[in-house]
């Protein structure tokens, strides 16, 4: 077989492939969605990308819960006799092939009627007869084709979401009324005390007038509501100097065509909101995609098998857990409370909550905490809390989680504003108060002409350009970054605190070293191949580590569930697993993780497991040791202290045993003393860390995959070029201060021309679309010179 | 009266006009994705082909 890839996800096929219709398939599942296809005309899938599907997961019983009346009522859009639409959130989507099929859903159930995919929120809105069907149906069609949808708690709350659309409204009606008004108020410009003008002009300006009623009263109203918030808590922000440059704009401009005096400033003040508000927009860069606001709510389920005391299993929605429940956890699901394990074998995976991707084994008896996927078999448990009280759960009920980041942080343009609007106003009087005793009746053209050029148009565009700019680059060199105030946030660092397992290591690979009597040949050779046939997740990670060796057949070969493995070959009997089950004599205790291996029932030695850290994470280390503090946050074992303090610069803290409120006290504390936090960490546990610093960034091997609520998310690949994205957040400050120094410049300008009393509607037209294009220019192409560093 | 009057009506309804079909658009929910359909519109010439080939097996 020229070709070892799976036809339909594209995974090695390994040694075994499945072969039909001469496709080479990695297992069943595959084959099967193939099959699925095949039957029913839908091969074109695979035309139009190379392998694109997923393995299907097993799902017997998983979506049981999904005939609950009230939980589709929660789940559905609309609901009536006919027709039921739901959205379901599906993270596979990934090409093309996934829009093709899931908006042919209804060739492979008829009484789906209409499916249609959102690529960028990775959904699928289907519509379907509940007659016929039923959502669970639906959900088991598309699990059988490889796209489960992720049906979580969340779900469950968010309710009905609206779209905002209100700033889209608000730029189409500016700039509507701003071509318009353009045009409106050309002649005038050219064609003065010519008949034909004289004639028409009036009708011509009322027009205009007209056209800015919305612009003022609409377009502009978030800067009057936010100069008044502003106003009202002492603050002068850049939206005061605006609000009262538009106000001015409009009445004089009014008074101007009313009393006939001139022909008003309202293409200036169209022109002005209208690149407000492209500013504003331009700054809004969402990644649908991600979800920077998840808390545990979007990793546990909706719904949870309940064993009633009659013995009968009934699905339960997680809110209805009460203490005492009896629940069945199947293989794969997640553990929605804390409970005793009752009946079956534990193999809990905590990666969701600790990043750690070793399961750990459980015995009936023994403590489960919410958050962790059994991963193999069915347990029975019983909860000995309710969700909201449970270990993890918890950490949602402080106050972080309520607060907002922004609020407390005055960013760069405010921070400006407050002097320049006192300056602008001191201007304002002292021109006027020249002039009125001058010539008292251009005291008043003087006053508002000056309060009209000094209108910040261009130093309130500066930083959402910029910002606006280096958040489209960072999304492209896959460091999403919620906002703009956070790029302003990371520039003013002072010290970076990383989380260790599945932050600074990397899950996908541990290393592994062997103490002991060193294997013989042959001994290695049955070693190698009976890990081969375990599933186990340390076997899988050392069967990877260990030299390769020809594949031999096994005499027996026996895998004990949480003891370990026993294997015999050729007079060879090896056992390998934990220090009780090979007979270890001597119990030493580690802290890492091992694993122990005897032949014939003489101990040889351990394998111990040590993390294996991420590409680039002492050079990253020592790039940020010159203008950072560093602190390494840990909920683990000091087992790694020892590598840790050879592989990272000396002044680095290392700190262990951390609990998710630890960590969360822990950068309270240093804030007080006037740190600024840089957090950088993966799992729930760093969730009330995350939300505590300045800024919490997620580090995430898949960022389609779940990621605690955050203010930026960085993808595994790039992490090493953290230290360069700080840095040109620092740039990027540095351009917004020159375009200030810019903006002054063309004020300055205006300035002369208000001061001295000669403000001519023309002048004010050509001056403010000329700097705020300027800026614009200015900050993409400096933005845009420091993306081309970072690449 | 002058001819002007009608050509500014004129002109102020045909802006109005498209004004209005721009809010209808976004209301409809147009900008809300803009890349799905982008692919979708690539589909129908595809979908055709390998169901006429499949049909005359």
């Amino acid at each position: 077989m020229e070709n070892n890839s799976c036809f339909h996800c594209g995974d090695d096929c390994g040694n075994h492939p499945i072969t039909f219709q001469e496709k080479s398939f990695c297992c069943n599942g595959c084959k099967t969605v193939f099959e699925i296809f095949n039957e029913n005309d839908l091969t074109c899938y695979y035309d139009l990308q190379n392998s694109p599907g997923a393995i299907p997961k097993e799902i017997e019983g998983k979506y049981d819960f999904l005939s609950k009346e009230n939980i589709i009522e929660k789940l559905t859009e609309f609901r009536s006799d006919e027709i039921e639409i739901a959205t379901l959130y599906i993270p596979h989507i990934h090409c093309s092939s996934c829009i093709w099929i899931l908006e042919n859903l209804k060739k492979l159930n008829p009484n789906i009627s209409d499916s249609q995919v959102n690529f960028g929120k990775k959904t699928v809105r289907v519509t379907y007869n509940p007659q016929a069907t039923d959502l669970k149906s639906v959900v088991i069609l598309l699990s059988s084709i490889g796209y489960e949808p992720y049906i979580s708690l969340d779900d469950f709350k968010a309710g009905k979401k609206q779209v905002n659309r209100t700033l889209i409204y608000k730029l189409g009606v500016a700039g509507f009324a701003f071509g318009n008004i353009m045009f409106l108020s050309f002649p005038e410009y050219f064609e003065i005390n010519e008949f034909w003008l004289e004639q028409y002009k009036h009708m011509f300006r009322w027009l205009m007038f007209s056209l800015s009623i919305p612009v003022v009263f609409y377009a502009a109203q978030d800067y009057f509501v936010s100069a008044y918030k502003g106003l009202k808590a002492r603050l002068l922000n850049i939206d005061v100097p605006i609000a009262l440059g538009v106000s001015v704009l409009f009445i004089r401009s009014t008074v101007e065509i009313a009393f006939d005096i001139g022909s008003g400033f309202f293409d200036s003040l169209s022109g002005l909101v209208f690149f407000l508000l492209l500013g504003k927009f331009f700054q809004q860069k969402t990644y649908d995609f991600l979800s920077f606001e998840r808390d545990y709510k979007s990793y546990f389920p909706i719904a949870i098998t309940k064993i009633e005391k009659d013995g009968s299993e009934n699905a339960i929605q997680v809110y209805d857990i009460e203490k005492g429940d009896r629940l069945l956890i199947r293989n794969e699901e997640l553990i929605p409370v804390d409970g005793i394990l009752i009946n079956g074998k534990g193999k809990i995976d905590y990666s969701f909550v600790t990043g750690e991707s070793q399961p750990v084994t459980k015995e009936s008896g023994d403590k489960l905490f919410a958050g962790g996927k059994q991963t193999a078999g069915v347990i029975e448990l019983e909860a000995l809390k309710s969700v909201e009280q449970s270990y993890l759960t918890q950490l949602w009920s402080n106050d972080v989680f309520n607060k907002n980041k922004e609020d407390g942080f005055t960013n760069i343009t405010n921070n400006i504003s407050k002097h320049f609007t006192i300056a602008i106003l001191i201007i304002a009087v002292i021109a006027t108060s020249y002039w009125l005793f001058t010539d008292a009746t251009k005291a008043m053209n003087v006053f508002t002409a000056v309060l009209i050029i000094a209108c910040p148009c261009a130093i309130a565009l500066s930083a959402p350009f910029t910002f606006g700019n280096l958040l489209r680059i960072f999304g492209k060199l896959k460091f999403y970054v919620k906002n703009a105030s956070v790029i302003e946030q990371l520039a003013h660092i002072n010290t970076v605190i990383f989380d260790k397992t599945g932050t600074i290591t990397s899950n996908k690979d541990s290393s592994a070293e062997y103490e002991g009597i060193s294997l013989s040949d042959s001994e290695s050779l049955v070693l190698k191949n009976s890990l081969r046939g375990s599933n186990h997740p340390l076997s899988r990670t050392l069967y990877n580590i260990l030299d390769e060796h020809n594949i031999i057949t096994l005499d027996r070969f026996e895998e004990h569930i949480g003891k370990g493995i026993e294997a015999k070959h050729e007079g060879i009997n090896l056992k390998i697993g934990s220090a009780s089950f090979v007979g270890s004599a001597n119990q030493t205790s580690t802290l890492n993780t091992t694993v122990h291996v005897s032949s014939n029932d003489v101990y040889k030695g351990r394998f111990t497991f040590y993390n294996s850290y991420r590409k680039g994470v002492a050079k990253l280390f020592n790039q940020l040791k010159k203008h950072f503090d560093l602190v390494i946050l840990s909920g683990d074992n000091e087992g790694e202290l020892e590598n840790l303090k050879k592989l990272l610069p000396a002044k680095t803290k290392l700190i262990f045993n951390q609990k998710p409120d630890d960590k969360l006290e822990f950068i309270k504390f240093h804030q007080s003393e006037g740190a600024k936090v840089l957090m950088v960490g993966d799992g729930l546990n760093d969730a009330g860390a995350l939300a505590q610093s300045d800024v919490g960034i997620a580090i995430s091997e898949n960022v389609n995959v779940f990621s605690p609520a955050c203010d930026a998310i960085l993808d595994a690949s790039k992490f090493k070029q953290l230290y360069r994205f700080i840095m040109a957040s620092k740039s990027a400050i540095k351009i917004i201060k020159w375009s200030f120094v810019l903006s002054f410049i063309y004020n300055v300008i205006g300035l002369y021309f208000a001061v001295t009393g000669q403000l001519a509607p023309v002048v004010a037209a050509i001056l403010m679309p000329l700097s705020s294009i300027s800026i614009v220019v200015f900050t993409t192409v400096c933005t845009n010179f420091i993306g081309r560093k970072l690449k | 009266m002058s001819v002007i009057y009608i050509v500014l009506t004129v002109s102020v309804i045909v802006g109005v006009a498209f004004f209005i079909v721009f809010l209808l658009a976004v209301k409809s929910g147009q900008y809300d994705d803009s890349y799905t359909p982008s692919v979708r519109m690539l589909f129908e010439d595809e979908i055709v082909k390998p169901k006429k080939s499949t049909k005359t097996d």
